[in-house]
Formats: structure tokens, sequence, C-alpha cells
């Protein structure tokens, strides 16, 4: 076993964890960030995306060791104190982006994370953008619609 | 009570308005319920050791040092549960020879494909269970890989199931010349002007719902709640009772959020038993969750036929008669509704056209490969996309427009109500109005201009039209009918709707959802039903305990049938109140309007009283007329009296490059007549998603076996599901005939875009590729497949070389090429 200490959604945590535990198992497991999820086993998925120090990771492929002294945000960390959605979050609602929900947290994360590295995306910079996110229910359509509304709320 | 001056506005309709989901809010917040999210104090995890054989014998299991692994606190194999364990049930036996070999949920004697569970470890910690996997040792003989349907049915094949005589588990035959319903087969196909045989493959596809399968099962008692992530906690609760032998009313199941199912979370699963089997042995809590590879070679698969079809015609276009041979992999054993799923495309292969003579013959087949059962439009994508495939080849043939054609056969829209050479009555549609809807939406006349400069100029890149006109059959299902079919249940639904104190409504539906927005569109019928605010109506379902009847979500029945049973039910709840309204308003009750939530007496609009008022009046239940009991609350069963029939056009114009095979989907349109909408956000989604997954049928799904029966696509690195940046953006748009046969005029439309994309995009590829004499393309058409089709130089249909889904054995093409296609 291996202490790390995190911060998951502005909570300290401090665990013992075995060396191979996956962080995704170790938020889902130990901390209880049960809305993350796991979709697959080889990391195209893309439903257990949170974001590590500021970069959206796949939580599947990154063990819990190496997140120790690392800062991790979430799906539940994403609405503020008073309950308002995250912007994307509203924009998800807004535009019908998500019907069985399952891949939506990590869907969430990565359009955060698109849009924070490109504030105007085009449909097919945001096609691309979330190409590493599964979903089967949508068929994408209002995903990018949800992203590029975002997109003209910040413009 | 309220005395107003003025007569109440009339509300303004939510059936119709596209209000955003209720369900959202806890998902895209994190909040979620799904059945891996549960941990109880206790609780066991399992893991399961699942065969890397294909077909094989058993010789021996040795479990001893898995059993003194750290944290182990039981292995059980079949033998174990061999007395317990039953078989897993089947509903749907098509005909009464149907061979059902039996389905243990642990094998105990012979694996019959890869991925099937052969043990069982509980442990501490899944981590535990899954390592101590390493420490069972199972001795296998290897027995023959059956991949191939025709060799499976050939005389002297090796036998799936040493308990039966043949592979073949079933023939099932529709000939309306002697059904009564058509002219006799044999006379259209002895005196036809013109004939055309194809054989078209349905390949082998794979649900892929995004939440893996989970099971956490808490013995209570001498019975068990079972949490399961499941299309049909009524029906599991039912055959989990008859299957173990625990009496029904001892079983409560719990379907909590579920993500995804598409038909792959219908069956009852090995793993449902199983973890039930384990958690009552060792009276503790047990959860199983699948991996995604698990669940690609456990969870059924759907598809995989082959089709062989004859039409006939006259010179002029006119069909006279259609002839369908089905050869439909069952896998290597019999699911929840697996062999009926063909048999659900019998009455849609005629289609929107008025064929007179009409024969389907299906026969089921066993292989060793992943059972096969219900994925998203079941039967009726495989029927649409043979008949619409062959219409293009049909006008190829006469040299006709392949719209012309269409339009020449189908059914118009003034001979509605039309009865159907299988004898099922179309209530309603109008193909031409969706038809010309779409032509224009897509710019038809300008692509085809394009297309024939493009070609006369030999552009690398062509251009290809393709064209699907359909209607599916949904709403499942009339009860008389799915008896006639042998169907082991019915088809109705249940509702209960309940008037709160406080002039709240709870609703309680057997149709439990999975991603659908069922609460959302529920309570937009009953806020116009009862006149109260959408908001104020919350939907209750997914457990057995709260929700005790129903028959759950598939088939695009919730809102066809389960929506009825919701309207029914208010139905009674307002004639209830209007008793209590008139005892209220010291009026006669046939003097008493209703509308917009309140009761007024007619020619005295100033007298008035809300229904929620009504209902805290019957709470208090102070003043009451006499003999009637305190409460508003009603329930309905619906059972519909026919199908419903949704309809449309999708026209889809594809990119072909030339060079690399690459096919891209330049432009979608469809125009769907799924009747009355009543939430159109929600429908606009569930076509988007339905497009996508028809989609991805015709350019990107396989699942494929190699010779040793082993599934190569078993990850989703190698089953490509398509990512947003594999699809285009949809054009949708809507024709609203509404259906003659319920009160809310819907249809249903949770499959039509699965059910009419597959053709119009394969029709646009072969369309494309005509110049180079290419008539058919193997689905998925892949960059290889395209290019292959247009190097290899050949004519002839490339479809009959054999499916991937049989294994490198029988992959040599018809023009001799080796490998696949």
């Amino acid at each position: 076993m291996t202490r790390i200490n995190l911060n998951v959604d502005g909570v300290a945590y401090t665990d013992e964890v075995e060396p191979r535990m996956l962080l995704v198992h170790y938020l889902r497991e130990q901390v209880g960030k049960i809305g993350t999820v796991v979709g697959c086993d080889t990391s195209n998925c893309g439903a257990c995306t949170v974001e590590l120090d500021g970069q959206s990771v796949k939580s599947c492929t990154v063990l819990a060791v190496q997140a120790d002294g690392g800062e991790v945000t979430t799906i539940e960390g994403l609405a503020a104190a008073d309950g308002t959605l995250h912007p994307v979050q509203q924009a998800f609602h807004e535009n019908h982006a998500l019907q069985c929900g399952f891949c939506t947290p990590g869907m969430i994360m990565a359009v955060r994370d698109l849009l924070k590295d490109n504030p105007n995306p085009t449909e097919d910079e945001v096609r691309e953008g979330i190409e590493g996110n599964l979903c089967r229910c949508t068929g994408y359509q209002n995903i990018v619609k949800a992203a590029q509304a975002v997109a003209g709320v910040k413009a | 009570m309220t005395t107003v001056e003025d007569a109440p506005a009339v509300a303004e309709s939510e059936i119709g308005k596209s209000r955003r989901r209720k369900e959202d809010a806890h998902l895209v917040t994190g909040r979620t319920t799904w059945t891996d999210n549960m941990t109880l104090p206790g609780m066991v995890h399992l893991a399961i050791l699942r065969s890397p054989m294909a077909h094989a014998t058993i010789t021996s299991i040795d479990t001893t040092e898995a059993k003194s692994r750290p944290g182990v606190l039981a292995v059980y194999t079949g033998q174990d549960f061999a007395e317990t364990q039953g078989n897993l049930p089947c509903a749907w036996p098509v005909t009464p020879d149907m061979v059902n070999p039996g389905a243990p949920s642990l094998a105990v004697t012979q694996v019959n494909h890869v991925g099937e569970a052969v043990a069982v470890v509980a442990a501490r910690t899944k981590a535990a269970a899954q390592d101590a996997l390493e420490g069972i040792d199972v001795e296998y003989e290897p027995l023959p890989v059956i991949l191939d349907m025709e060799a499976a049915l050939a005389d002297g094949a090796p036998l799936v199931h040493p308990n039966t005589t043949s592979n073949r588990s079933y023939t099932w035959v529709f000939e309306a010349g002697a059904a009564g319903t058509g002219a006799p087969i044999e006379d259209a196909l002895s005196g036809a002007e013109v004939t055309l045989h194809r054989r078209f493959v349905q390949q082998r596809l794979m649900p892929a719902f995004m939440e893996p399968r989970s099971t956490v099962v808490q013995p209570m008692g001498d019975g068990v709640v079972v949490h399961s992530s499941t299309q049909i906690p009524h029906i599991l609760r039912t055959m989990l009772a008859l299957t173990l032998g625990i009496e029904e009313q001892k079983v409560r199941v719990i379907a909590p959020d579920v993500g995804g199912g598409f038909g792959g979370k219908i069956p009852v699963t090995p793993e449902e038993v199983i973890t039930t089997l384990v958690a009552r042995k060792l009276g503790k809590p047990a959860k199983y969750t699948e991996s995604r590879s698990e669940s690609l070679m456990s969870a059924h698969h759907g598809r995989d036929q082959l089709q062989d079809i004859t039409i006939t015609a006259k010179r002029d276009g006119t069909v006279t008669g259609l002839d369908v041979h089905l050869l439909a992999d069952m896998g290597a054993y019999l699911r929840l509704v697996g062999p009926g799923v063909p048999i659900l495309g019998a009455f849609m292969y005629n289609a929107i056209y008025k064929f007179p003579a009409y024969r389907f013959v299906c026969e089921g087949v066993f292989t060793t490969k992943t059972a096969t059962d219900a994925y998203r439009g079941a039967g009726r994508p495989e029927a649409t996309f043979a008949v619409e495939r062959i219409m293009d080849e049909l006008a190829v043939e006469l040299g006709m427009d392949p719209m012309e054609l269409r339009r020449k056969n189908w059914i118009k829209h003034e001979e509605f109500p039309f009865t159907t050479v299988c004898g099922l009555t179309y209530d309603s549609g109008n193909y031409e109005a969706a038809t010309d809807k779409a032509l224009e939406l897509i710019g038809w006349d300008e692509l085809r201009a394009e297309q024939k400069q493009r070609r006369e100029r030999k552009d690398p890149v062509q251009l290809g039209l393709g064209i699907s006109t359909f209607t599916e059959m949904c709403g499942l299902a009339p009860s008389r009918v799915l008896g006639s079919l042998a169907y082991g249940a019915g088809g109705w639904e249940s509702a209960s709707v309940r008037m709160l104190a406080t002039g709240k409504v709870e609703v309680v539906t057997g149709a439990s959802a999975h991603g659908q927005g069922h609460e959302t569109a529920f309570a937009q019928i009953v806020a116009d039903e009862l006149g109260v605010a959408w908001e104020d109506v919350e939907i209750i379902h997914g457990d057995t305990q709260s929700s005790p009847k129903g028959l759950d979500t598939y088939g695009s029945r919730s809102l066809a049938v389960g929506g009825i049973a919701i309207v029914k039910a208010a139905e009674k709840v307002v004639a209830k109140a209007k008793k209590i309204a008139a005892h209220l308003l010291e009026a006669n009750e046939d003097d008493l309007d209703f509308a917009g939530g309140s009761f007024s007496v007619k020619g005295s609009p100033g007298s008035s009283v809300s229904i929620g008022e009504v209902a805290f009046a019957t709470f208090l239940a102070h003043n009451l007329p006499d003999g009637v009991e305190p409460s508003l609350d009603s329930d309905a069963v619906y059972d519909p009296e026919n199908f419903s029939f949704p309809h449309g056009t999708h026209l889809c114009a594809v990119d072909v490059d030339t060079e690399t095979g690459e096919v891209k989907i330049r432009k979608y349109v469809c125009v769907d007549d799924i009747g009355v909408p009543i939430n159109p956000l929600i429908v606009e989604g569930q076509v988007h998603g339905g497009l996508a997954q028809g989609i991805a049928q015709a350019l990107f799904e396989e699942a494929v076996y190699d010779e040793s029966g082993n599934l190569t696509t078993g990850t989703f690195v190698d089953y490509t599901l398509p990512s947003a940046s594999d699809l285009p953006s949809f054009t949708t748009d809507r024709t609203e005939t509404a259906s003659t046969t319920n009160p809310l005029g819907v249809k249903g439309v949770g499959e039509a875009g699965t059910i009419a994309s597959t053709p119009a995009v394969v029709n646009a590829v072969v369309d494309a590729l005509r110049p180079f004499g290419v008539n058919d393309i193997r689905m998925p058409a892949t960059p290889e497949r395209v290019w292959r089709a247009i190097h290899g130089g050949s004519t002839e249909d490339r479809a009959e070389a054999g499916t991937t889904a049989y294994g490198g054995a029988s992959m040599s093409t018809s023009n001799g090429e080796g490998g696949a296609l």
C-alpha cells in the first residue's frame, strides 16, 4: 500500500492505495465520487474523463499513485456551491445533449476542456475535439450543439 | 373553491412542447444511481471465469488454489449450481417444434461460445475476486467450431448441442396465399415478367450500450432484492422466480438509472442468475459488474442473418411478389426473445408496397457464437434493408428511377387504412408528403445533376444518392397478436395516476426507461389530461415494489402503449373528481365542464373548482357525496388494438473516394412521420441516435470471429462504434399523420432512425459505384471493401461471399480472392 494525498473537488483526501489501483477506481470506490464512471477497459470511451491539475485525463489510464499531490475536478465538482450548473452542464440540459446520461460526465468534462483550449470551435473542431468520448444515444449532434452554445455565451 | 368573474383561460397544451428533460438534473451533475454505484454492508464482489474455447467439453475444473487466495469467500462452478440454476428463459417458442437445448447460466459439462461463464469467485474486493480467477484450472477437450450457418445445416455437420439432432432450431413459415391474405407466391414466381434475386448479409452487431451491465442482489429473508441494469424489471422478476424457483412475491427487482439498452438489456442474463445464486448461497449481498470486453462477448449480439430475397414484377415496374428466405443465427443459445427477432421482421418485408403475393421462411440456426437477441429495431431493420436494397436493384433492372418505382408501388395516402399482404392494417400514413418534403430538403434534382457531371468528368470522388422509404410496426403489441405468434407474454401496459392532497400528481408506469425521457414526456401528457403543471407530475418507474405491474420498455412501445395507459388512468381520475366537484358546486354532474384543470358549471362560468381543490377535499373526506370513496387514484391497463406504423423517407448523399474507398456522408435528410409528437426535442434526439446506429451498421460496425471462434472485435479498439468525427449533422424533419388507433395519435420513434437509415446509406454507396459495375457491397462498407469492390473489377454480387461472422474458413470471395471483403 502507498499513501497518497489528493484534492478532489476542493476537499483534501489522504488514503492508502494499492500501487496498481487506477485513479477512476480510487475516485469511485475510495472517495465515493460515483459520478465518474467506467465504460470500457481500453481507454476508448472517455466516460471516466476528469480534470487532473488543469488537464483533462481519462482516469482509467492514470494510476492513483500518479495523481499523488494532484488536484482533481470531477463532474461532481463543476456546479457552484448554490447548485448553479456550470455553463457546459446547463448547455447539455438546454440542448438535449444527453439521453441515458452514462457518457455525460466524461463528455461534459471533455467539452469543458475543449472550450478552455478553443473558446470558439467550429463544428468540425468540436467533433474532433470530443472524438475520444463515445456516446451511443445521441448521435452527437446535440452534444456538438451544446458545445457551440456555450462558446456563443462566452463570445 | 374559487369563484372567478371570467371563465378560466384555456391552458396551452403541454403536448407538442419541447420541454427540457426532468431526467437531466441528476445526470449532468453526476448524482446518479447506476447499479455499479451501489455498495451494501457486507457486500461481496464477484468475478466470472469465462471460456476461452468456442466449443469444448469441460473435462475438469480445479478451484482449490483460487479458494485459498486471500479475501476469497467462495468459488462455484456449474456443477455446484447444476441442480439450482435452471435454464435461462426463452419466452418465444416461435413454432411448436422449436428446439431449445437449454441454457445454463454457468456451463456444466460443455461450453458453446467464447466468453461463456464457467466459474464464479466471490471475494471481499473486486480486485481479489479477479485475481483469484488465475487460480482456477479448467481442462477442455475441444469440439468442432461451428460458425457458418449453411455449414451448420449441412448433412452430417457436427452439432452445437449434443442433445439435439440438428443445428436447426426452427423453421417458421408465412405464405400469404395459404394465410388467405394474398395471392399464392408460386403463381407470382412462375408467371413473372421480371424476377430478381439477391442475397444480402446482415452482419452481426453489438448493442454496445454505454453502461456495462451490473447486478447487485441483496438476500432478504427467503426472498431477494435484485438491482440490475435491465430494460425489463417486471419481466425479470417473473422470469427469475420461474427460473430459480423463488416465489414471485419474494422477488423485488429495481432498475435504477440504466445507461442505455437498445435491446441489449432485454434478456434475463447468466450474470443476473449467477449473482442471485451466490448471494443466496452466502447469505450476503453480492455485486457483479462486467468489464467492456466481457460485455462484448457475453451480452447478446444482434442481426446476423443471411437474406435470400426474390422480387417479381411486371416490365412496367408493378411489383407482383416477394419471396424471402432467411437464415438467422441464434448463436449458441436461445435468449429471452431471440428466436422471435427475425419473425418481427416477417410482416415488414412488404414494407410500404402493395405486393399481391408474399412468402417468408426463416430458419433459426445454432452456431458456437454468442447468442443473438433484440437490437434496436429487432427484425425490422433487416427487413427494411432487404426490401429497400432490392427495390433499387429492380429499378436498375427495369431502367427506372428508383423513386418512381417506389411511388408506383407504395400505398397512396387516400388508400388508408390499408390491409397488407401480411394481413396487418396500416391505419394511416402519407408517403407522398414525407417523400416530397425530403426531396426538397436535400435538393435531390440538383444533386442528381451534380452526380451526372461528376460521372462524366470521371471525378475520383463520386457522388452517390440513396433512398429509404420505410415503415415499421411498433408499439408492441396487441396481446392477441402476440398470442397468435406464440409469444410468452401479453403486450399491454399498466399505469396508475395518484392525486396527492396538495394537488400534485404521481404517475406509476410499467414502462421502465433507460434514457428515453419518459419522466418528461409522460408528465406532459398528464399535465394536459388533468390540467396541472407538468412540473407537478412525478413519474415513478423501475421498481417492482413501487410500480408492481408492467411489461417494460422495448419495441417503441412506451408511448404508444404505456402513454395510452396513463391517459386512460387519468380519464378515470377526472371521472371520479367530477362526481365530487359536482357535489362541491351543488350542481348536476352532467352539467359540468372540465377544462384547464377546472370543473365549471355549464352556462355559469363564474362557479368553478380546480382538480387540486377536489383532490384536497377528497383527502379531507369531510364533505363527499354519499357512497363515494375518498380517493381519486385510478389504475388502467391498456392493451392496444393494433400496432402503430411510423413511416418516413430518408435520403442520403455520399461522397465516395474511388482511390481510397473512403465513404463520407455529405448530407443526410430524413422526414419521419411518427404521428403526434409529445415532445419534439426528445423525438429529434431519438431520431439522431437511431440514425447513428443505422449508419454505423452501414459503414462501421461488425462483430468478427476468427476461424477458432474467437471474437476478434472484443473491445472498443476493434469494434468501431462511431465517434463524433465519424458522423455528419443530420437534417431531420417531420410530417404529421396522426395514428387513428389511439387517443393521442402517437406512433413511436425509438427505432425509426435505425430501421430506416442503413439501406439509405448503402443504396447511396452502391449508387456512387454503379459506373464501376458494382451492384452490391457488404456491410459495413469500409474503405477496404469499397476499394475492393471498385478495383476487383467484379460485377458479381459481392454479398455472396459470406460474412466475417463466419470466421476465416469461409472467407474466400466469389471471384476467388482470399481474405475479408
